[in-house]
């Protein structure tokens, strides 16, 4: 294998600029392959992170009436917090959220929206809470970046709610946006206002009731809730999992067109080294090599393009992932127009799972490649090959 | 033992399948090669010079008939037994050379030692040892591109002799050279057939080699016409 390896080095390194071409071909592959897993997986992290950090918590209970996609389940779904949070509701370690459906009037035009009451004290979750503790009017709210711009509304601006209570009273308030946040999650932002859990509890008449109980970081076995259903994080990340997972499906397409044109560049290489080399290969069986060995010798030959590419992806791939990973790539904009959870930025993470994996599969698929057409040579005769003779 | 059979054929028959039909190469060809011979195979073309010598090379295999090559029968040999047949006790010279391209002269020589997983110094000593014999050892790192067709054709007996072969066999040696070189490679090989009593058995029809040989064995239409000793 030694002698196979020396001999395949020597000979790639020989065929000169033919090898260069293929191997700069699949440095690109490589690159582009962990540069794209590697952005998934940053888009995954921080996608993660701004849900747990924004939305999910550690997890949540769930009043069991409660669809989030079904918006007439509102009006059953709210319940007395159980008397088993008290002390984490009053150390802010679980953030009640209390959902009502509602009408604002922005611009003339009628717009529902849900509005969710939320313990200003509350240390689960990033929304800023604290501003409703530093405000005196009647009803404040806070808003997402996302719905103040797609309603034209800045902190200071008063607008009409309507919303019904629980015994099917419509009533109306005059509500003043207190605070416009940023945030990368379009689900605590688009179509909704946040107010302080007790003006909502009031508003509603559901003193002391919630919609939904969102965790931090506390253990959740042995806790009684009954008409209550535990939501785990996982569960509340399905959905951006899923989008995840089928953005990297997508990338497989991707990486099949990439792949194929390296694979297809080395199989043509490896095709026309057979066809040019029979003289060649007629000598090593001469010289007392079994065909076997120069079928390997040929395989080992068109694999060594990856183990080249590879150190030749590294060479320039490593301080370019490198200075995107601290960098990161903007995609502004895109999480506020297409509902994503994804950050203005984005910086890719590489795993050496990531790397590792790539590189496996690229060098399984090119030994694969480079065997395929080198079989032929087992079935050439050496005196016909040995004149160069086609066969 | 000196004039002891190292080749022993009987009954030799070779038939090829062409487009035309089936063609007799060899048709019972019957002749025995003993040690340190200078041997040569002539004929005119197509009469199955390099048939002959491709079968006694292991390279090929009879279709009738036997043949034995050092103790052992070509016929019964399987490809692995061949190659080894081949890597450790015979040498080959090609009329075009077949030098391996992007390998220099040292490492062409070197090759059937590596073959042979002999070890380093080992591997130096005999190459360089070689490449004396031919008088290469200023053109040890050139390419194969770089040398002369004479130069070339040295190198190849150089990477035949290296492994001290037992038997060489040369196809049209001298075929790509001119008159001196012709006459400089075929001197070398004279010598070394008497100074490493290696048997040498061309296949040729140039009339610079067969005034060379010590035995002359002609070939036509596959049969053995004439097999007569020179004596020099």
């Amino acid at each position: 294998m030694n002698l196979l390896f020396k001999l395949a080095a020597k000979n790639l390194i020989g065929a000169g600029l033919r090898t260069w071409l293929n191997v700069i071909v699949l440095s690109f592959s490589f690159l582009i392959i962990i540069w794209h897993k590697g952005l998934l997986n940053g888009w995954d992290r921080q996608a993660r992170n701004d849900m747990f950090n924004w939305e999910t918590g550690t997890g949540q209970y769930w009043q069991s009436s409660y669809d989030p996609y079904d918006p007439f389940s509102l009006s059953d779904a709210h319940s007395k917090i159980p008397s088993t949070f008290d002390t984490l509701l009053s150390r802010g370690e679980i953030a009640p959220v209390l959902i009502a459906q509602g009408t604002i009037y922005p611009g003339g035009r009628i717009q529902s929206i849900l509005i969710k009451g939320i313990d200003p004290e509350q240390k689960v979750l990033k929304l800023p809470g604290s501003l409703f503790l530093k405000s005196d009017v009647d009803l404040p709210v806070l808003i997402g970046s996302k719905m103040a711009g797609d309603n034209g509304l800045k902190v200071g601006d008063a607008i009409t709610i309507r919303w019904r209570d629980v015994h099917g009273t419509f009533d109306a308030n005059e509500m003043k946006v207190i605070g416009i946040f940023e945030t990368n999650v379009p689900s605590v932002d688009a179509g909704q206002v946040w107010v302080p859990l007790n003006k909502l509890q009031k508003m509603m008449g559901t003193p002391g009731e919630a919609t939904i109980l969102v965790c931090g970081n506390f253990d959740k076995t042995g806790r009684t809730t009954e008409g209550w259903k535990f939501k785990s994080s996982e569960d509340l990340l399905k959905t951006v999992t899923d989008i995840i997972k089928m953005k990297s499906v997508g990338g497989i397409v991707l990486y099949v067109i990439l792949m194929s044109l390296a694979m297809l560049a080395i199989f043509d290489t490896q095709v026309l080294s057979i066809f040019r080399r029979q003289k060649e290969i007629g000598t090593y069986i001469a010289l007392g090599m079994t065909r076997s060995q120069v079928v390997g010798l040929f395989t080992l030959e068109g694999s060594l393009n990856s183990v080249l590419a590879a150190l030749l992806a590294a060479v320039y791939g490593i301080p370019l992932l490198a200075l995107q990973a601290a960098k990161g790539m903007s995609f502004a904009g895109a999480g506020k127009s297409y509902g994503l959870v994804i950050a203005d930025k984005i910086f890719p993470v590489y795993s050496l799972g990531l790397v590792v994996t790539t590189i496996v599969i690229i060098m399984i698929t090119t030994t694969i490649v480079s065997y395929l057409p080198s079989r032929r040579i087992a079935k050439m005769k050496p005196t016909e090959a040995l004149r160069g003779k086609l066969q | 033992m000196e004039n002891s059979t190292l080749i022993s054929i009987e009954a030799l028959k070779k038939h090829f399948l062409t487009s035309g039909g089936r063609f007799t190469a060899l048709n019972g060809i019957d002749l025995k090669i003993g040690r340190a011979e200078f041997t040569g195979i002539v004929g005119p073309s197509g009469s199955g010079k390099t048939t002959l010598l491709n079968i006694i090379g292991s390279l090929d295999s009879p279709s009738e008939g036997r043949a034995v090559v050092l103790g052992q029968s070509i016929s019964d040999l399987n490809v692995k037994q061949a190659a080894l047949l081949r890597r450790s006790k015979l040498g080959f010279i090609f009329q075009s050379y077949n030098l391996l391209p992007v390998y220099t002269v040292f490492e062409n020589v070197e090759f059937p030692l590596l073959l042979l997983k002999l070890d380093d110094s080992q591997r130096r000593k005999m190459v360089m040892d070689s490449l004396e014999w031919l008088g290469l050892t200023d053109k040890t790192k050139s390419k194969p591109a770089q040398l002369s067709g004479g130069e070339c054709q040295r190198v190849a007996i150089a990477r035949a002799m290296v492994k001290r072969p037992e038997i060489v066999l040369a196809d049209e040696p001298t075929a790509n050279l001119d008159a001196a070189n012709s006459h400089n490679i075929l001197k070398t090989m004279v010598l070394l057939n008497s100074e490493l009593q290696t048997t040498f058995i061309f296949a040729t029809h140039d009339d610079k080699v067969i005034s060379y040989l010590k035995r002359k064995i002609s070939l036509i239409d596959g049969k053995v016409a004439k097999d007569e000793m020179i004596n020099k």
